[in-house]
């Protein structure tokens, strides 16, 4: 439901992060990790995305989602795993005191950008 | 407990996504190293979290809150789990040896800011359609709210946020813990349905339970599936109409207030 804010975020982010040398290049494509846990759905952001980077150089940008399982590990027998389903208990020792190694990601890894000076650059 | 893990800020070199030599060396997609790419692209490296600019308040907010030794709690859940009926029987019997104060997210309506301002508390309205209608409250709309507060003069903030098992679960205010509130009338599913809710709060209430007479509602398996989503979570049964099974309640309340205090 607040995917249209997180658009707007990543749209805000990856303009602040095209390199002054390359000032006036647009965005191809942005590189996203969301976690399994994150409360984002990806149809939904992918939708926003694109009404929101209208006008800016995200224009017409892909936004490519890389979703990170939710990994667990048990602090008490140091087991660690996949969690598929919403279940948090350790499933060797059956313990509580687990924690969360990856799963909450909500992240921009990198954009891609229009370069002129790549060898190979299409119009 | 893994549920403050997220608000360590994973990447914080905001202004340094762009140099020509990235931190790490082993990022499995490649590419990352700046060069121009056959494709006419070059890929840059950013590495932030998407919601970096509300940590960075909710951490300015949390200091705040350190400082003026102000105990927060951002009470969540579902529309109707009856929030505003449990804070006004907890505020009733809390004042005035707590000093509160309330911040009230809402869509649309003061509803419930003029319920909770009956118990002479100070509240404060919040109406995210001024903000777009977000689904939650954000750490700038919290720190923007303050200014009508005088924390020095409180020992709790109680912010009850905008009806919601989703959204606000993934924004940090700069709260000290978080408490949902799941309502009998609602399916025993719910922590299943919302797993990160359940995660992200510290505590569950679990209320209406004077209707359990008329419902075919499993309050066992409710409590088991809490659990199994974030186990060890203290869940209190409670009815805010009858006040039944407040006193474990306040007494946890009152516990986390006095340790943050000092008083």
């Amino acid at each position: 439901m607040h995917e249209m804010g997180i658009a707007l975020q990543i749209i805000e982010i990856a303009t602040e992060s095209i390199p002054a040398e390359h000032v006036g290049a647009r965005v191809e494509r942005v590189y996203l990790e969301v976690g399994k846990l994150a409360a984002v759905v990806p149809e939904s952001l992918r939708f926003c995305f694109g009404i929101a980077s209208e006008k800016t150089p995200l224009d017409g940008a892909e936004l490519v989602i890389e979703e990170i399982p939710v990994i667990a590990r048990c602090r008490d027998c140091n087991h660690q795993w996949t969690i598929e389903q919403a279940a948090f208990s350790c499933i060797a020792c059956n313990g509580g005191n687990i924690e969360l190694l990856s799963g909450r990601e909500l992240d921009i890894r990198s954009i891609e950008i229009t370069d002129e000076d790549a060898p190979h650059g299409h119009e | 407990m893994d549920m403050n893990n997220h608000r360590t800020p994973l990447h914080r070199h905001h202004k340094d996504g762009h140099h020509r030599h990235p931190h790490s060396q082993s990022h499995p997609r490649g590419g990352f190293d700046n060069a121009p790419r056959e494709s006419g692209t070059r890929e840059i490296q950013v590495v932030r979290r998407v919601l970096d600019a509300n940590d960075v308040i909710a951490e300015q907010n949390r200091t705040l809150f350190a400082d003026k030794g102000v105990f927060v709690l951002n009470v969540m859940s579902s529309p109707g789990s009856g929030k505003t009926t449990t804070l006004e029987q907890t505020l009733g019997e809390i004042l005035p040896e707590i000093r509160c104060a309330v911040i009230v997210g809402d869509i649309c309506t003061t509803n419930d800011a003029d319920r909770l301002s009956a118990s002479g508390t100070p509240v404060i309205q919040i109406n995210t359609d001024e903000f777009g209608g977000d689904c939650h409250l954000a750490a700038h709309v919290i720190g923007n709210a303050l200014g009508g507060l005088d924390l020095e003069t409180l020992d709790l903030l109680i912010v009850e946020n905008v009806g919601n098992l989703v959204c606000p679960a993934e924004f940090d205010i700069g709260e000290d813990s978080r408490v949902v509130v799941l309502s009998v009338t609602e399916g025993e599913d719910k922590p299943l349905k919302y797993p990160l809710m359940f995660r992200e709060c510290e505590t569950a209430l679990l209320n209406k339970i004077d209707l359990l007479p008329y419902l075919d509602f499993d309050k066992d398996l409710a409590v088991r599936n809490i659990r199994q989503v974030h186990p060890e979570m203290p869940v209190f049964e409670i009815s805010a109409k009858t006040m039944e099974g407040f006193t474990p309640w306040l007494e946890w309340l009152k516990g986390k207030v006095a340790a943050k205090t000092g008083r």
